[in-house]
């Protein structure tokens, strides 16, 4: 399979899930301060904090407020992480390779390029917004779906899959990051009432609660949940369960050494390491470097299989 | 019932089912009928179902707008058919072949000895101011000697009833997707019109065009590489490059994806390293192909395609330099072309063409500019023409001067009145003006499509066929009368 192509399946695969995760988070947060009293609540900034854009953003506005962070995230193509962004790479990305995805596949991804884009207006009114950014993910859901069902499960597949895992393991270290911060950084008493929701709305941001119920058992607590969400084997979007398809997905690729061996050793780290008992701010920390080493595994495959590294080797040794 | 044929202008033009008013031809008889059996309401449904169903599948040709990235467009198909006997496509098909034999004899002869220009049947002066002759390809011989792989031959009708070639296109004519997903659409939208006729199938295409790549390869023994190169995503045909590749179950590659190595062989880049080519189907222009010898600037080729192909170990179709005998200029000589190489009459007729290069013609031209279309001689797509009937004063003057100035570089010919086809016009059916493209494969055997792409001009009265201006298609049916 060509270099381009993998690597363009590989991003289709990165741009929709990063689609999916934007939308859940949005959604979760909307209904997290309808739980929360003003007085209390986070607002939308911690938004505009997980998806790292915090200083491109403020170069533009100057508040947080409702409709702004919302505008910002939604459909602003000039801001580097939103939806219309991720969307408008995620059919620029399959467009290229339509000749090798499912046609299905590329009309579905048209069709929610283009209901996102004509319904954007839904999302500032609350009582659409639910069900806007709710199609959003549904559709990706199918997408997923579909790939699973009709595209050949060959190398391109597992780039698909080696994709959606690493960016569903960033985006889920992001979201962790962001939102423990927010509810230890306050040592005001009375956020504890409402620790347990936030704590929650943690879970659902993932839609990790209820599997959090059926796998861990215990009551919610901050070490617990840091522990499903970072540890969990069976949790689809914990960290070390996306890894290790990564992992997996790579087992059958040729000359895989590099990128397993560096899988191989973030894998180690993330079962290793206590992180139900790390401060708040080793937990962070604990977190950058996660994500650093997520960039090198990406790092690694784009060196190893993809167009873009694949020209970079050639220009070093013109040079 | 909504279609009245005894309201249908037939006899200003000639229409290609209807003779008269209420009077189809014979072939078209039962299309005629079901036609009008057909409520406001069953067309209306049938009209949004075509949409659907071409939006569906995904038919597009892409307009680039730098607001909004890139936007794809339906391109509009209309739901009447085109009808044709078997019996009269048949001739046409054979007169098809003749042409584009002679035209590949043609070319190989131009880039080897040039005989016919030392046997004085086309004068040298036709060359000297070629833009698409190539001096890179002299003294190359490609596989078969075949230059011309793919043509696409644009064909009209006159009011006489008589078709006649129009054009040919040999460097990388596009509209084969749209006749294919058209009869697609057609099946699905229409299952009950294909009920009364033994329609002949176009669905073999993309296998006969894989069958001719492969048999051009330079390594025969091997199952050989086929790829379609692609100048991307922004080009207009990229849905028609998409869509073959996926066809014939090929890698569609851009000019990254290619590197020639010191070898002079092709490769492409795959995750697993290198891999070689052996057949190109290039969608890219000649002077893009390779920034060593053409296009110094171009992103879209690949360094060292040249040398490869030179060398015979990469195949291109269209040969680089094709488009030498696509030239206006070199069209007006066709009939001797096949008469030269051949020893025959031509059998699918030429439009009469002046050549403003010979003084007889030249007088004659220059004193009927405001009844001729006059065309330069390497502009496609209809630019720098002039259609005398609907010009200026001010406008035949310039085209005199052009002409004074370089009459080597251009030809003219009567205005025609193209045919017409029943087209669905606001539920209603009114007469637009269509041709017709046909595309040829030639390689150790020639094969003709199935009737072809017919374009439809959808504003009333014009004779532009162009997806870009307002043009439209139609589904094109040869029917086997005694089947």
């Amino acid at each position: 399979m060509l270099s381009r192509v993998v690597e363009m399946i590989y991003w289709t695969a990165r741009y929709l899930e990063r689609t999916e995760n934007l939308a859940r988070l949005i959604n979760v947060n909307s209904n997290l301060l309808l739980d929360l009293p003003k007085s209390i609540a986070p607002g939308w900034e911690p938004l505009i904090n997980i998806t790292g854009t915090r200083e491109s953003y403020l170069e533009q506005h100057d508040d947080f407020n409702e409709r702004t962070v919302l505008a910002y995230l939604v459909n602003q193509n000039n801001s580097p992480s939103s939806l219309a962004k991720a969307l408008s790479g995620a059919r620029e990305s399959a467009r290229t390779i339509r000749d090798v995805i499912p046609r299905e596949s590329w009309e579905q991804i048209n069709a929610l390029y283009l209901y996102a884009k004509d319904n954007s207006n839904k999302v500032f009114v609350k009582s659409q917004r639910f069900e806007y950014l709710n199609n959003i993910i549904l559709r990706c859901q199918t997408l997923n779906g579909l790939f699973a069902g009709t595209m050949n499960q060959d190398e391109g597949y597992s780039f698909l899959l080696i994709g959606r895992n690493l960016e569903r393991a960033d985006m889920t270290t992001r979201i962790i990051d962001v939102r423990s911060a927010d509810l230890l950084a306050d040592e005001n008493q009375s956020l504890q009432p409402f620790d347990l929701i936030q704590w929650m709305s943690v879970l659902k941001s993932l839609s990790a609660y209820q599997m959090y119920r059926r796998s861990m058992q215990v009551k919610i607590n901050r070490s617990a949940v840091l522990k499903f969400l970072f540890q969990s084997e069976v949790f689809p979007r914990a960290p070390y369960h996306c890894i290790a398809k990564v992992e997996f997905s790579t087992m059958d690729l040729p000359n895989n050494e590099a990128p397993l061996r560096l899988i191989g050793r973030v894998k180690r780290d993330l079962i290793d390491t206590d992180v139900g008992n790390l401060e708040q701010e080793a937990l962070h920390e604990y977190i950058d470097q996660l994500q650093l080493s997520f960039i090198n595994i990406g790092d690694a495959f784009s060196e190893q299989y993809f167009l873009s590294g694949n020209m970079q080797h050639q220009q070093q040794a013109d040079s | 019932m909504t279609i009245e044929w005894k309201n249908y202008q037939a006899e200003k033009f000639y229409d290609e089912l209807m003779i008269a008013s209420n009077k189809a031809r014979p072939c078209g008889k039962k299309l005629a009928k079901y036609l009008a059996s057909l409520s406001n309401s069953d067309l209306e449904t049938y009209r949004i179902a075509t949409e659907l169903s071409i939006k569906e599948i995904g038919v597009s040709f892409t307009v680039y707008n730098q607001e909004e990235g890139s936007i794809d467009r339906s391109w509009p198909l209309d739901i009447f058919p085109r009808i044709m006997t078997k019996t009269e496509w048949q001739k046409i098909e054979a007169g098809l072949k003749q042409r584009v034999q002679a035209l590949n004899l043609f070319i190989a002869d131009l880039y080897g000895e040039q005989r016919i220009l030392k046997d004085g049947i086309v004068p040298k002066e036709v060359f000297k101011n070629s833009k698409n002759f190539r001096e890179q390809c002299i003294g190359v011989k490609p596989p078969l000697g075949i230059w011309a792989h793919i043509c696409g031959s644009d064909l009209v009708r006159d009011k006489d009833g008589v078709m006649y070639v129009l054009e040919d296109n040999l460097r990388v004519p596009s509209g084969v997707s749209y006749m294919l997903e058209n009869r697609l659409v057609m099946k699905r939208v229409f299952p009950e019109l294909f009920e009364d006729y033994s329609i002949l199938p176009v669905d073999d295409y993309p296998s006969k065009l894989f069958d001719m790549l492969a048999s051009i390869s330079p390594r025969p023994a091997d199952y050989p590489e086929v790829v379609v190169l692609t100048p991307g995503i922004y080009n207009s045909a990229y849905f028609e490059h998409a869509y073959l590749a996926q066809q014939m179950g090929c890698e569609l590659v851009e000019g990254r994806d290619l590197v020639v190595h010191d070898d002079d062989c092709v490769y492409m880049r795959t995750m697993r390293g290198l891999k070689r080519v052996d057949v190109i189907y290039r969608r890219i222009d000649d002077l893009f192909l390779d920034p060593e010898v053409f296009n110094k600037e171009s992103t879209l080729g690949v360094p060292g395609l040249m040398r490869a192909w030179r060398k015979n170990n990469v195949a291109l179709a269209n040969a680089p330099g094709a488009g030498v005998a696509d030239d206006k200029v070199v069209y007006a000589f066709v009939p001797k072309i096949i008469q030269y190489y051949l020893g025959e009459e031509i059998s699918l007729p030429n439009v009469k063409t002046y050549i403003c290069m010979y003084e007889e013609d030249r007088k004659y031209v220059l004193a009927n500019l405001d009844k001729l279309v006059v065309k330069p001689a390497n502009e496609s797509g209809g630019y720098g023409m002039l259609v005398g009937p609907s010009s200026t004063k001010k406008q035949q003057k310039q085209f005199a001067e052009l002409i004074k100035s370089n009459p080597g570089n251009y030809i003219a010919q009567p205005t025609l009145s193209l045919s017409t086809v029943p087209t669905l016009v606001k539920n209603k059916v009114e007469p637009r003006h269509v041709d017709m493209r046909p595309f040829i494969l030639s390689s150790d055997r020639v094969e003709v499509t199935t009737g072809g792409l017919t374009r439809v001009a959808l504003v009333k009265n014009s004779l532009v066929v162009n997806s870009s201006q307002g043009g439209g298609s139609k589904d094109t049916w040869i029917v086997d009368e005694e089947a």
